[in-house]
């Protein structure tokens, strides 16, 4: 029941890390081109709707003067006048079609990927895998760094249901469809921390599958990747052995996996360097200590339904663990 | 001939019209008792409830649409959890579109179509009461389901493998699956009905170029059912075969295929938006010609542009599909289908804004739920032209966009022409007038209510919102526009309200309607206000398309008998007189064939033993059901 009081507390005041997560707000050339055919699409549609609803006003309000025998002659005038509606709306229609034929071939011109990373949907969080030479270099979880400038492959696949990568700031969605490997490119022309979320419905918690992509320059971003390349820190204070030792010693190890320690469970995100995400539980709140601790103790009430069980833990143990997690940068 | 023989061949010829009157009643009526009510086969009796029942499960729909906006009125709420979110978002959609949409439309058409073209009962009545039968059972079986927490929650678009039998535990999809089976038998049953009505049972000389617009869109509907619900059915068989006896239809690991799944379920899935909508065209049509008095400019386009819709909308379905990784060849075939029927839906709105420029405008409130159409319809038109297009919907799917767009589409294009319908047809369902004067508020409330709830949403899509999301989070800025919607929401639910106390108090109390209370032109206002059991005395001869406004007194047909149920079948094209048939009495066996096949459908959820067993009573119901009786019909 203590836990209880702190938890809400929790809840009511801390919020994921925010980045930008809107179609019209867009830092990448997949994104740039998409707003623009969609600035043309909504202009379109706006003036042929104003133009329909201003005829509908003009033909119920207009008194008609005319007596019968002018009847043929106004007949004649409107089968013309639909008649040239008609063509108009099959010319903007053409028009409109190849509009978004052009623009998926500038999205597909944007040029050769440079890197490749492997993005996995799981119910509900997101596995993100870094290749060297074809092979898993390191894990980490709904979170990709990307250098600016950079044009990222994503290899996209899923481990369950459907899911639907979706970060509207860099490119439009992708599906994750089982038994299949889809692709998507993503590209951010400034750093910033842009955010996703999965878009096809996939179960209990499809509304917090959420992830950032974090564009770095190529100075952080290297230094990033050198520091996931590296095995877990050794800690340094006594806490923080107790809290690895409670770690290894209690399920948690079964499903999650901190290389350099024997916790080598593949379940569960990989925590080797969980202290350095920006987020916990697929963007449910910003990785603080106090998160963690929150999301240790009551994970079912945090995000009901997801894989992850409450392991009891004494709150001297839950405080350890926690600490010990928070240092693994 | 014996002298039984001609006692038993008395003809309305040398009859007079109250004599025809009593004798017609005394063979077409309902008895009045429960007995009665269970066996009959009237369609304007089975129409009414079915309409009663889909306006129910229509009011079912909205209030799980109000618990939604409840829960999203801000970040974070807790006010429903995500089980039960999941449950009602699944819910609402199947419910409103397979139990409400396209039932509703079918359910008119049952009550209408046999009056618009001049007959006394739609073709197959037994079928029609059956059809009705499993359309409820199907209702209840789904709402039982969800009232004891077993209701499906995996979207009504059932996506494996979500819905399959790793992910989808419990009985909640096979529940989904089996609603799907009932309203697609209720549906297939309709629509071969009213095929064969209009086809072989109009009134002498209404040939295929006078046909009403409304009976042309039903038409068409029917044709679409027939060849789209197939492909649905199918679908939810697999599922339930893959849930139930493990194959592995669906399953990429067992060399199953995910996105079978899809392809199956939109190629019935696009059509259905148009089975719902091309009714909804002929009731606009309908209107607009009766409050303009002018013939709807174009009849013979708006035929084409119906025709041309049917057959356009089974190319579209991909574009539901458009991220799920496709080739891109497939996806630019697609793109240009689907912004291809654009051009038919906008030469039906210039044909409607030329009548109604041509015309001589009423503004009854049928015609004001006609204009908000227009308005509307429009927005939903445009919006359908963007998510045709590949790469604007790589932005917008699965968001508030796409929900933004489908409401503007279904409830301006289909809702709206539904409520003007009701109000215009309401005196002959009920022999009394709906209220003026309610009648405009109801528009308006309805009207605006629904554009402060729908129009944000195009907005929040933009900004990023998916769809089917319990919550969202605080720092996301979309707390505010969702608060606006959930409050706008009531706005649009008090309409509804409000035309709800409308319907009841009018049935009551409501200004008793004459046949004719509009003027208008087409055979249904030919009769009585309700028409009698038998529709009409003498069946009526048709000379042009707007029959009631033709100068000349309306012609009748005489010679059927007035002993037994009996109806004119004539040619498809011109409508000229080929026979008499008979038409079947009232009969319980429908009701107990229905009862056998619910008993069926809702057992096999749980053993495939049930389809063995189970197929003993739909055989002694189907054999009680064709059984000769030895009344006259069976003998003619």
């Amino acid at each position: 029941m203590n836990g209880k009081i702190p938890l809400i507390f929790v809840i009511g005041t801390l919020a994921g890390c925010a980045g930008t997560q809107s179609a019209l707000d867009v830092h990448g050339e997949p994104a740039v081109h998409l707003r623009q055919l969609m600035l043309i699409l909504i202009f379109v549609g706006v003036t042929v709707w104003v133009i329909v609803v201003a005829a509908l006003a003009y033909a119920v309000l207009h008194h008609r003067s005319s007596p019968i025998d002018r009847a043929a002659r106004s007949d004649r005038r409107a089968r013309f006048i639909v008649t040239s509606l008609v063509v108009a709306t099959a010319v903007i229609i053409a028009g409109l079609t190849v509009a978004s034929f052009y623009t998926t071939r500038l999205i597909d011109g944007i040029g050769e990927p440079e890197m490749t990373v492997v993005v996995r949907g799981e119910q509900w969080w997101w596995r993100v895998t870094y290749l060297q030479d074809g092979q898993s270099a390191f894990q980490t979880a709904n979170e990709i760094h990307i250098p600016v400038g950079t044009r990222v492959r994503l290899q996209l696949e899923s481990a369950d249901v459907v899911h639907s990568f979706w970060v509207p700031s860099l490119a439009g969605k992708q599906d994750l469809v089982p038994g299949r490997t889809n692709t998507l490119t993503i590209h951010a022309d400034r750093p910033g921390v842009y955010r996703g979320q999965c878009a096809e419905f996939c179960g209990l918690q499809h509304s917090h599958m959420a992830l950032l992509v974090m564009a770095d320059d190529e100075a952080s971003y290297r230094r990033w990747y050198a520091s996931q390349l590296a095995e877990s820190l050794v800690p340094d204070q006594p806490e923080l052995a107790r809290g690895k030792a409670a770690f290894l010693r209690k399920p948690c190890a079964a499903c999650h996996r901190v290389r350099g320690t024997t916790a080598d469970g593949t379940t569960g995100p990989d925590l080797t360097h969980v202290g350095s995400r920006g987020t916990i539980g697929a963007g449910l709140f910003d990785r603080t200590r106090g998160t963690l601790a929150a999301w240790i103790a009551d994970p079912q009430t945090l995000k009901p339904g997801n894989n992850m069980p409450a392991v009891p833990l004494t709150s001297d143990e839950l405080r350890s663990v926690s600490a010990y997690l928070e240092s693994l940068k | 001939m014996t002298a039984h023989d001609r006692a038993n061949d008395l003809r309305d010829t040398d009859l007079d019209l109250a004599d025809v009157d009593r004798h017609l009643t005394a063979i077409w009526r309902t008895p009045r008792s429960f007995w009665g009510a269970l066996s009959t086969v009237d369609h304007k009796i089975i129409g009414r409830r079915y309409i009663v029942t889909a306006f129910v499960f229509l009011f079912l729909g909205g209030i799980l649409s109000l618990l939604m906006r409840l829960q999203l009125s801000r970040a974070e709420a807790r006010f429903i959890g995500p089980d039960r979110y999941n449950q009602i978002f699944t819910m609402h959609g199947t419910n409103m579109m397979f139990l409400f949409a396209v039932p509703v439309m079918e359910a008119i058409a049952v009550y209408l179509v046999p009056l618009m073209v001049g007959t006394r009962n739609i073709a197959f009545p037994r079928l029609n009461a059956f059809s009705y039968w499993m359309f409820l059972a199907g209702g209840i079986v789904l709402w039982a389901a969800f009232i004891i927490d077993a209701g499906p929650d995996v979207g009504w678009f059932a996506y494996v493998p979500l819905s399959g039998p790793q992910y989808g535990v419990g009985k909640r999809a096979d529940i989904w699956a089996q609603m799907i089976t009932f309203t697609e038998v209720s549906a297939l049953a309709v629509s071969v009905e009213l095929v064969v009505t209009i086809l072989k049972q109009r009134a002498p000389g209404m040939s295929l170029d006078r046909v009403p617009l409304f009976v042309w869109s039903m038409l068409v509907t029917s044709f679409m059912v027939i060849l789209a619900m197939p492909a649905v059915m199918i679908a939810s068989t697999s599922l339930i075969l893959d849930r139930l006896v493990g194959t592995q239809f669906f399953n990429p690991a067992e060399g199953g295929d995910v996105l079978l799944w899809q392809h199956l379920f939109w190629f019935f899935g696009h059509p259905e938006v148009y089975i719902i909508f091309l009714p909804a065209v002929g009731m606009v049509s309908t209107i607009v010609t009766t409050f303009t008095r002018r013939p709807v400019f174009g009849y013979l386009s708006m035929v084409m542009a119906l025709v041309s819709t049917g057959v356009l909308a089974f190319g579209l379905w991909v574009h539901h599909m458009f991220v799920a990784g496709l080739p891109r060849l497939g996806e630019s075939f697609f793109t240009a289908s689907s912004m291809a029927i654009a051009v038919p839906a906008g030469l039906q709105i210039f044909c409607w804004l030329a009548t109604i420029w041509l015309g001589r405008p009423v503004c009854k409130t049928p015609l004001l739920f006609v204009f908000g159409f227009i308005i509307t319809f429009v927005i939903g038109g445009m919006t359908g032209v963007m998510v045709a297009s590949v790469p604007f919907d790589t932005q917008v799917h699965d968001t508030y966009f796409v929900v933004a767009h489908f409401h503007y589409v279904l409830v301006g294009g289909a809702v709206f022409p539904l409520l003007g319908a009701i109000y215009y047809w309401f005196p002959k369902f009920t022999g009394r007038t709906m209220s003026e004067n309610l009648g405009h508020w109801v528009f308006a409330l309805v009207f605006t209510g629904f554009h402060l709830t729908f129009f944000p949403m195009h907005v929040l899509g933009l900004a990023g919102m998916p769809r089917r999301v319990y919550t969202y989070q605080p720092e996301l800025a979309w707390s505010g526009l969702n608060l606006m919607i959930s409050l706008s929401a009531l706005v649009l639910a008090s309409g509804f309200l409000l035309f709800a106390i409308d319907v009841v108090r009018s049935a009551r109390t409501g200004p008793v309607a004459g046949p004719n209370p509009w003027g208008a032109p087409t055979l249904e206002w030919a009769t009585a206000s309700p028409p009698a059991p038998y529709n009409f005395a003498r069946i009526p001869v048709v000379r042009s398309g707007e029959p009631l406004w033709d100068d000349e007194e309306l012609c009748v047909a005489t010679g059927l008998c007035v002993d037994r149920r009996e109806l004119l079948v004539s040619t498809v094209a011109s409508s000229t007189p080929q026979a008499r048939e008979s038409s079947p009495r009232d009969s319980i066996w429908p009701l107990l064939a229905a009862v056998a096949a619910s008993m069926v459908l809702v057992w096999s959820i749980f053993t495939p033993w049930a389809v063995v067993w189970g197929s003993i009573p739909i055989a002694i119901a189907l054999i009680g059901w064709f059984w000769p009786k030895g009344v006259p019909e069976d003998e003619s």
